[in-house]
C-alpha cells in the first residue's frame, strides 16, 4: 500500500486552486482565439478581445480572471492501493481548498442555502468543496478540479425524456436550455451534456464533461458526431459573446453517455462560462 | 453606434442621448450592490428612511469583488447576472438612480422603468474581472460590511468600459444582436 502524506495533498490542491484562478488554461485561450477569428459580429469580437486581454492581465499580474472564483468542484479517482496518512483524503482536499482561496485572495462564495449567510466563518472559507469520489485500480490519486461560477450554473437543467424522444429530443432540449439562457451564462460557453444513467448520473456526467479540454475530440465517433451537430445548432441561435449577438455562442459541446433504464432517457445540460478554469493532477 | 465618455452622477440629459449599442466610458463614482443590498435599499425607501448614498444620478454596479491583494484598492470586479435585481431596480430608478451595470437580460418592468424615469442599463463584460478591476481607482465599504462581498462599496473609476443594453427608448441590444445573427431553420 503506497502512502501519501496529508500535507502533500493539501499543498497540491492549494496550488491548483491558486493557479487556476489566475491562469486561463491553454485549451480555453486557444478556443477563444479561434472564436475571435471566426466571429462575424464586430461587437462580439470586441468582447472576445477583452476576454483575451483579461486573461493576459490575470496571468501577468496574478489577479483572478473573474470575481466569481466559484465553488471548488473535484472529481477524484482513488487507487485501491494508495492511502493518505495523517488525515483523510476528503479533509485534505477541503483544507487545500480553504488555504487556496484564502492565500490566493479569492472570493468565498459558499453560503447557507436558506439564510444565505456566507459560511466562511462557520464552516470554512469557501467550504465545503464539492467532491465526487471514484475507486479505481492502482496506487495513484488523480484529482480533476474546476472552479464553477454561479452565472452559468444557474441556467443549467436536467430532464428525463421518454426514450422515443431519441437524439432529436436531446438536441431540442439542449437548444432550449441555451436559448433560454441567452447572455446570462457568459458566452462563448462550453456545453456539458450528460446522457443516460439515472437522474443524478446524467447530471454528474454533464458536469464531468466540462472537465475535458476544450477543443479535444470525443473518442466515441457517435458522440463526436452528436457534439458537432449540437454545436452547429447552438451557434445558429445568434446569442454571441455576452449575449450581444454573434455566431460564436458556444466554443464546444462535450458529451458523456451512460447506459440507462429501458423506460428512461435522462439528459442533463451543464453550462460552463467562457472562463473555463480547470486543471488536473496525479499524485 | 456612438462612443461617449461620461462622468457620474449622470443627468437625465446624459442618459436620454444614449442608444442601445453605444459604448460608454464611465468616470467618477459607482456604488456597488447585489441582491441582499438591493433588498435593504428598497426597504429603506419604503420606510422613508435615508439611504447610505445619494440616489440622484447614481450608477449602481452589480458586483461582488474578490478581496484586494495588499496595496490594491480592490480585487477582480466584473459584473454579476442582473435579473436577480429586476424586482428592485424600478424602485431605485423611480427615486433618481440613472444607471445600472451588470450582465444578462432584464425584465420588461426594468425596461419600462428606464423609459419612464430616464435610466439606462449598461452591460460590462462578464468574466473580465481582472481588466475591469484595474479601472477602479479606489474602493470603500460605505454600508453593510457584514454582507462581505455583497456590502455596498463606493468605487472611484476611470474610463470604465460599458455598452448600453437597454436605453430610454425601449431598445434592447440583446434582442437586436440576436435577431441579426440568428439562423432560422
Amino acid at each position: 500500500m503506497r502512502e501519501v502524506a496529508f500535507d502533500d495533498v493539501v499543498n497540491a490542491v492549494k496550488n491548483m486552486i491558486i493557479t487556476t484562478a489566475t491562469n486561463l488554461p491553454e485549451d480555453t485561450v486557444k478556443a477563444l482565439e479561434e472564436a475571435y477569428k471566426e466571429e462575424k459580429s464586430e461587437v462580439a469580437k470586441e468582447v472576445i478581445k477583452q476576454l483575451l486581454e483579461n486573461a493576459k492581465i490575470a496571468r501577468e499580474e496574478e489577479r483572478p480572471l473573474c470575481q466569481d472564483t466559484g465553488l471548488a468542484v473535484f472529481f477524484v479517482k482513488v487507487g485501491e492501493d494508495v492511502k493518505v496518512v495523517g488525515g483523510t483524503l476528503k479533509d485534505a482536499i477541503n483544507k487545500g481548498t480553504e488555504l487556496g482561496y484564502i492565500e490566493g485572495y479569492l472570493r468565498a462564495s459558499t453560503c447557507n442555502c436558506f439564510s444565505r449567510a456566507n459560511l466562511k466563518d462557520e464552516v470554512g472559507y469557501n467550504l465545503p468543496a464539492i467532491i465526487h469520489f471514484d475507486l479505481v485500480d492502482g496506487d495513484k490519486i488523480e484529482i480533476e478540479y474546476a472552479a464553477k461560477g454561479g452565472g452559468s450554473e444557474n441556467v443549467s437543467r436536467a430532464k428525463v425524456l421518454p426514450p422515443a424522444a431519441g437524439k432529436q429530443g436531446i438536441i431540442d432540449f439542449v437548444k432550449e436550455v441555451i436559448s433560454d439562457a441567452g447572455g446570462n451564462p457568459c458566452p462563448p460557453i462550453t456545453v456539458g451534456v450528460g446522457i443516460g444513467g439515472t437522474f443524478e448520473k446524467a447530471a454528474i456526467s454533464s458536469k464531468h464533461a466540462l472537465f475535458r479540454d476544450v477543443g479535444t475530440k470525443n473518442p466515441d465517433p457517435e458522440l463526436d458526431q452528436l457534439e458537432q451537430e449540437i454545436l452547429e445548432e447552438v451557434n445558429k441561435l445568434g446569442i454571441g459573446a455576452m449575449g450581444m449577438g454573434g455566431t460564436k455562442t458556444a466554443l464546444a459541446v462535450h458529451i458523456e453517455a451512460n447506459p440507462c433504464h429501458i423506460a428512461s432517457l435522462p439528459v442533463s445540460v451543464n453550462v460552463q462560462c467562457h472562463s473555463s478554469r480547470h486543471m488536473h493532477i496525479t499524485i | 453606434m456612438a462612443t461617449y465618455h461620461l462622468t457620474t452622477p449622470l443627468s437625465e440629459e446624459d442618459v436620454r442621448k444614449l442608444k442601445a449599442g453605444d459604448v460608454v466610458y464611465l468616470s467618477g463614482v459607482l456604488y456597488t450592490a447585489r441582491d441582499a443590498a438591493h433588498k435593504r435599499l428598497v426597504d429603506l425607501i419604503e420606510k422613508g428612511e435615508e439611504l447610505p448614498f445619494p440616489l440622484e444620478g447614481s450608477v449602481i454596479y452589480f458586483v461582488g469583488p474578490t478581496p484586494p491583494k495588499p496595496g490594491d484598492p480592490i480585487g477582480s470586479a466584473g459584473p454579476t447576472t442582473s435579473y436577480r435585481m429586476d424586482s428592485y431596480s424600478p424602485t431605485l430608478l423611480k427615486h433618481g438612480s440613472r444607471g445600472m451595470i451588470g450582465k444578462g437580460k432584464r425584465n420588461q418592468a426594468v425596461k419600462d422603468a428606464c423609459k419612464e424615469y430616464g435610466g439606462v442599463y449598461f452591460g460590462a463584460t462578464g468574466g473580465a474581472g481582472a481588466l475591469l478591476g484595474k479601472r477602479i481607482k479606489s474602493a470603500e465599504v460605505i454600508a453593510y460590511p457584514e454582507l462581505g462581498p455583497e456590502a455596498i462599496r463606493k468605487l472611484e473609476v476611470e474610463e470604465f468600459p460599458v455598452t448600453v443594453i437597454n436605453d430610454t427608448y425601449g431598445n434592447d441590444l440583446y434582442q437586436m444582436g440576436r435577431e441579426q445573427f440568428e439562423v432560422k431553420s
